[in-house]
């Protein structure tokens, strides 16, 4: 199983098509990393409040160089800014609203999704790494929607998307929609259903370069 | 008559004993009380359980309580940052102990050791690692998995005003983890950048009510973890 590099969609691509699905009024959470983009290619008219877990709702965009404040931080440590409205909280209130339920959709990459859904994106099991979590258990646990976006592959070629999660969990069962530079996922009760394929990827070579099956 | 103002970060930090389990808040550098671990540093004690969401950065604050050997166990959410060095380091080697707890978790189990709570369920880590060997229960169908509160003997906090009877304010993400340590530890000791007189804090405002303080000192110009970083400054080396 080999996927071809530079196939299919750029990741600003990927990050639009996960945008185009964040509805108008949404309190949306980003996962640190290619999540974090997904805020450029909100479609105009929409207005959609970021929370930030580490005390945050009404987060803006990235501090420009010279007005970065060392108190006003993501949860991915980069310097941003706060919108007009914006609201501070201590931790135990910012984790209430996600395991509360009131945060609406949250974006986060992945080392691997299952065709139930299971997420595995905080270790990849090596004792040589210092496990970290933060607050992704959390995040699956409680958020209503979590959408996942990845490269269809791993670097080496291996298909992130599989039968059986081998890293360990992050949550299970708990991803409604998978976003690839190949294609757009959803999770359902019968298994993956390909809701959308990139330019000149056809179904077959789909499943082909994927370990979980897949249906139309 | 009360007065929670003390004059220096060591006379702030003098009745903390070695083997005590101390919370520190701050979420990377925003909200580290830089100054207070520093005067722990020169304090000396050892034998700490510390639980703070990271493990430090280069080779100053939290870091530098690590590098010093002072350190038992740490109990955090994400121990490494791009810039932390000293944390994995003495991991790999086996020379500290690490308890990894999904940082909700971690934000709850503090808040209900303030708010007098012995345990609780909640369903964040059901089904993976973390929940290994843990209570698990079902409530109208959905799992849930037993957290234990997390008390302490001493938290060292950073805010940005306080009175002197211990109400305290908050600067933008620099709250975090700030105001649930307030509670739960037996002695909480809070470094501020500014006295202000009482009343001058709209009572409206006060995010930390004073009851929950017990020692603040004045550091009206706290370093900047990142500057130190920046310039490789080594705390132990001073």
């Amino acid at each position: 199983m080999e996927i071809k590099a530079n196939i299919g969609w750029t990741v600003s691509e990927m990050a639009r098509k996960v945008a185009t699905d964040i509805h108008d009024g949404a309190y949306v959470n980003l996962g640190i990393g290619i999540p974090e983009i997904v805020a450029s290619f909100i479609p105009e008219g929409r207005e959609v409040i970021y929370h930030t877990e580490n005390g945050l709702l009404g987060m803006g965009k990235v501090a420009e160089k010279g007005t970065e404040d060392f108190e006003l931080v993501n949860a991915g440590k980069k310097y941003i800014t706060a919108i007009p409205g914006a609201a501070y909280f201590h931790h135990a209130d910012s984790f209430a609203m996600i395991r509360g339920g009131h945060i609406d959709i949250c974006v986060l990459g992945a080392y691997q999704v299952s065709e139930e859904g299971d997420l595995a994106n905080w270790s990849t099991g090596d004792p040589n790494d210092v496990p970290a979590v933060g607050g992704a258990m959390d995040l699956v646990a409680g958020v209503k929607t979590i959408f996942v976006i990845t490269q269809h592959a791993t670097k080496s070629g291996e298909s992130k998307i599989v039968k059986k999660c081998t890293y360990p969990l992050t949550g299970k069962n708990v991803v409604s929609r998978i976003y690839t530079n190949l294609a757009v996922i959803d999770v359902t009760d019968k298994g993956l259903l390909v809701k959308e394929l990139a330019p000149d990827i056809s179904f077959e070579y789909l499943q082909q370069n994927t370990d979980a099956t897949l249906f139309q | 008559m009360i007065n929670k103002i003390v004059n220096s970060s060591e006379e702030a930090v003098a009745d903390i004993f070695d083997g005590a389990t101390i919370l520190i808040s701050g979420f990377g550098e925003a909200g580290s009380p830089i100054e207070l671990i520093h005067a722990l540093v020169d304090r000396g004690n050892g034998n700490l359980t510390i639980v703070s969401n990271n493990a430090g950065s280069g080779y100053v604050g939290l870091a530098a309580l690590i590098e010093n050997k002072q350190v038992k166990k740490i109990i955090c959410s994400f121990p490494r940052t791009a810039i932390s060095v000293v944390f994995p380091e003495m991991y790999r080697k086996g020379e500290i102990e690490l308890e990894l707890v999904p940082q909700g978790t971690l934000a709850e189990r503090i808040r209900a050791a303030g708010a007098g709570i012995p345990a609780f369920f909640t369903p964040a880590s059901v089904n993976t690692p973390l929940a290994k060997d843990k209570e698990t229960r079902v409530f109208n169908g959905k799992t849930y998995v037993l957290e234990h509160a997390l008390n302490a003997d001493f938290s060292l906090v950073k805010c940005h005003a306080a009175d002197k009877y211990g109400n305290l304010i908050y600067n933008k993400t620099a709250r975090n983890f700030g105001p649930v340590m307030c509670m739960a530890a037996k002695t909480t000791i809070v470094q501020t950048k500014k006295i202000l007189e009482v009343g001058q804090i709209d009572p409206e405002c006060v995010v930390t009510p004073g009851i929950f303080v017990k020692k603040v000192v004045e550091v009206s110009n706290p370093a900047d973890e990142s500057v130190l970083v920046a310039e490789n400054r080594r705390y132990l080396w001073k």
